[in-house]
This record gives structure tokens, C-alpha cells and sequence, in this order.
């Protein structure tokens, strides 16, 4: 800092630093839980202003809604089939609006604004802990779905087209949460330092392709969770010949 | 802002890979988030789009069986009036041949009233004719007797 002239209000990174709260013994990400708390709020009231007065001819947010509702339903309905996407739309819906606004939040939202004694506010998507805890959601998801619709038949998918494949799927049980998980933590973080650096160097104009790049891969991101989601529910729903 | 320190002492040294009970936590956030938007989006704009769904897939279905019922109807429509067009010309046609044969009689009972009247004064004539010649002959007679006579008797 002792290079530049003046310093930037803004532009300071900071790497693995926590407001750390604790309970008990326990100890927690405050900064994640701040900004998470600000996207749901985010969400809830988009959701309660869309849905205020719905009618059968659409008007204003309602029209946003119904898009939104629409894509999600052609997500869960390709991928899980037309028995039973019903089930899980509301749990691949979720992920998918949660992630997109989590990830657009952190790079619309100046954040910084918001002082914190450690740490810093940003996308609760940037946090390990939190795509994580999304990534297992999503193995709990395709288990409970498969064990409750076809029981210990479910387990027949780890033989099949040929028992060659077990060590291979057992394998992937493990790799499937993990490659959601650092996927999703890994791109939202890379596009938080990339711009974060680029703003450092030079604050005017020039992060500005980099942002606009971000949204669009945060947007992909979301996207590629929500799916795969999908596609891991439906494997696990399939029905064998 | 001190307030949002809720640690105390001995915080953990942090870092990028730093997993603790902030995920089971976030976790169950993102569970009771899937309710809460089940509740307030999923359902009921499912909902409302599932109805109007159901509702243009009836009215097309009417609009449908409406259409069908137009066709047939303008079909029989069709119908009848190609009936009534052949019937027409039927009438036409009749009425032109009636006409015709009525011109044709007319004229050849013209012709044959005039052919008639023409041949009535022709025999007329003819025997008009006769008698006149028959008269004079008759006078011619007498009268060249008399000729005769008189030229005799002189």
C-alpha cells in the first residue's frame, strides 16, 4: 500500500479471514450466515411481491415468477421424468435461486460498505462451508430418493451395465459431492478475486469485462448445480430394466 | 459493530478450506429455505400455471370440437347449395326447352296456317278461273252462233 498515493476505500483483499462466532464449543462464519440472511431476504421478499394477487393473466413480477417457475420445472422435469419431478422441484428450485442470488448478490451488492471487525461480507457460495453443506444436501437427496422408491434395490445401479463398474461407483458416491462442492466454491471465489485484484490495480473501467464475466459463470454456475442435482436425483429414480 | 464479534478468545486461525459447524448450520438454513419456498413459490405458482395450463388445453380442445362442428356444418351447407344450384339449372334448362318448343310450334303452325290460307286462295283462284273460262267460253260459243247466224242470214 506503501506504493500507492492514496489508498482505496474499496479495494482490499482479504483470504481465508472469519468473523468467527461461537456457541458452546461450536464455532461459526458469521460473515456467511450476514450475507446468506441478506439473500434469503432477498428471495422471500421477491417471492412475496411476485406472488401477492396472482392472477390467471399474468401481471408485472408474477410474468418473472412464472419464468422462473417454468425453467425450473423444464430442469427437474428433463432430468427426474414426468412421474416424479413434482417431488424434488422445490428442492432443485431452491438450490438453484439460493446459488444464483448468492453468487449475483456477491458481485452486485457493494458488500464493503458494510464494515465487519474480521473478515469480509461477500457471496455465501464463496465459503467452502457453504456449498458443502449443499453438495451433501444433494447426496442425502439422491439416496433418500432411490432407497425410498425402489429400497435396497437401489444399490443394484452400482453393478450395472456390469459388476466391473462397482469400485468405479463407489468411487463416484464420493467424487459426485465433492466436484458440486469445489466447483461451485472454487469458481464464485476465483471470480471474487479476480475482480478483487483487478479493482485493486485499476479501479476504473478495466474489472469491468471480468465482472460482467463473473455474472455470467456465476449464472452458468447455478445452473450446472441445479442440473446436476436433477440428473443425480432422476439417475438414482431410474428405473431398471 | 462489536457486537457481531460473538467469539471470544481464541478464534480459530481461519482459512480458505476452513469447515466447522457453519455447514450443518447452513445446511439446515438451506432445508428450511426449500419450505419456505415451497410454500410461498413453488406451490402456488405451480399452481396457478398448472390451472391455466389445464384451462387452454379445454378451451382448445372446445375451440376444436367447435371447428369440427363449423366444417361439418359448412359442408352440409355446401351441399345444399350445390342441390339448389343443379335444381336451379334443371329449371332453367326445362323452361328454356319449353320455350323453344313452344317458339317452334308457333312458327310451323304459322307456317302451316299460312300454307293452308295460300293454297285455299290458289284452288280459289283456280276455280274462279274455270268458271270464268267455262263462262266466256259459254259466250264465246253464243256469240260466234250469232256471228254465224247473222252472217248467214245476210
Amino acid at each position: 500500500m506503501a506504493l500507492l498515493p492514496f489508498s482505496l476505500p474499496f479495494a482490499e483483499l482479504e483470504v481465508g479471514h472469519h468473523l468467527y462466532w461461537q456457541i458452546g464449543d461450536l464455532y461459526l462464519h458469521g460473515q456467511v450466515f450476514l450475507s446468506s440472511w441478506i439473500v434469503i431476504a432477498i428471495l422471500l421478499a421477491f417471492v412475496l411481491a411476485g406472488t401477492r394477487g396472482m392472477k390467471r393473466d399474468p401481471m408485472g413480477l408474477q410474468n418473472l415468477l412464472e419464468f422462473l417457475w417454468n425453467f425450473i420445472r423444464d430442469i427437474a422435469r428433463d432430468n427426474i421424468g414426468e412421474k416424479y419431478y413434482r417431488d424434488w422441484l422445490p428442492f432443485i428450485g431452491t438450490l438453484f435461486l439460493f446459488i444464483f442470488v448468492s453468487n449475483w448478490g456477491g458481485a452486485l451488492i457493494p458488500w464493503k460498505v458494510i464494515e465487519l471487525p474480521d473478515g469480509e461480507l461477500g457471496a455465501p457460495t464463496a465459503d467452502i462451508n457453504t456449498t458443502v453443506a449443499m453438495a451433501l444436501l444433494v447426496s442425502l437427496a439422491y439416496f433418500y430418493a432411490g432407497l425410498s422408491r425402489k429400497g435396497l434395490r437401489f444399490f443394484e445401479l452400482y453393478v450395472e451395465p456390469t459388476p466391473i463398474m462397482l469400485p468405479f461407483k463407489i468411487i463416484e458416491e464420493f467424487t459426485k459431492p465433492l466436484s458440486l462442492s469445489f466447483r461451485l466454491f472454487g469458481n464464485i471465489l476465483a471470480d471474487e478475486l479476480a475482480v478483487g485484484v483487478l479493482v485493486y490495480l485499476v479501479p476504473l473501467i478495466v474489472p469491468l469485462p471480468v465482472m460482467l464475466l463473473g455474472l455470467f459463470t456465476s449464472a452458468i454456475q447455478a445452473l450446472i448445480f441445479a442440473t446436476l442435482t436433477a440428473f443425480y436425483i432422476g439417475e438414482g429414480l431410474h428405473e431398471a430394466h | 459493530m462489536t457486537w457481531l464479534l460473538l467469539a471470544e478468545a481464541g478464534v480459530p486461525e481461519g482459512g480458505l478450506f476452513d469447515l466447522d459447524a457453519t455447514l450443518p448450520l447452513m445446511a439446515v438454513q438451506v432445508v428450511l429455505l426449500t419450505f419456505l419456498l415451497n410454500a410461498l413459490f413453488f406451490r402456488p405458482v405451480g399452481k396457478v400455471v398448472e390451472e391455466r395450463e389445464g384451462f387452454i388445453s379445454t378451451s382448445r380442445a372446445d375451440a376444436k370440437q367447435k371447428l369440427a362442428e363449423v366444417q361439418k356444418l359448412e359442408a352440409e351447407l355446401a351441399e345444399q347449395l350445390k342441390g339448389a344450384r343443379q335444381a336451379a339449372q334443371a329449371v332453367v334448362t326445362e323452361a328454356e326447352q319449353e320455350v323453344d318448343r313452344l317458339y317452334r310450334e308457333a312458327i310451323a303452325q304459322a307456317e302451316a296456317e299460312a300454307n293452308r290460307s295460300k293454297e285455299e286462295s290458289r284452288r280459289a283462284i283456280e276455280t274462279e278461273r274455270e268458271t270464268a273460262r267455262t263462262q266466256l267460253q259459254g259466250q264465246v260459243d253464243q256469240l260466234s252462233s250469232t256471228i254465224i247466224d247473222r252472217l248467214l242470214a245476210a
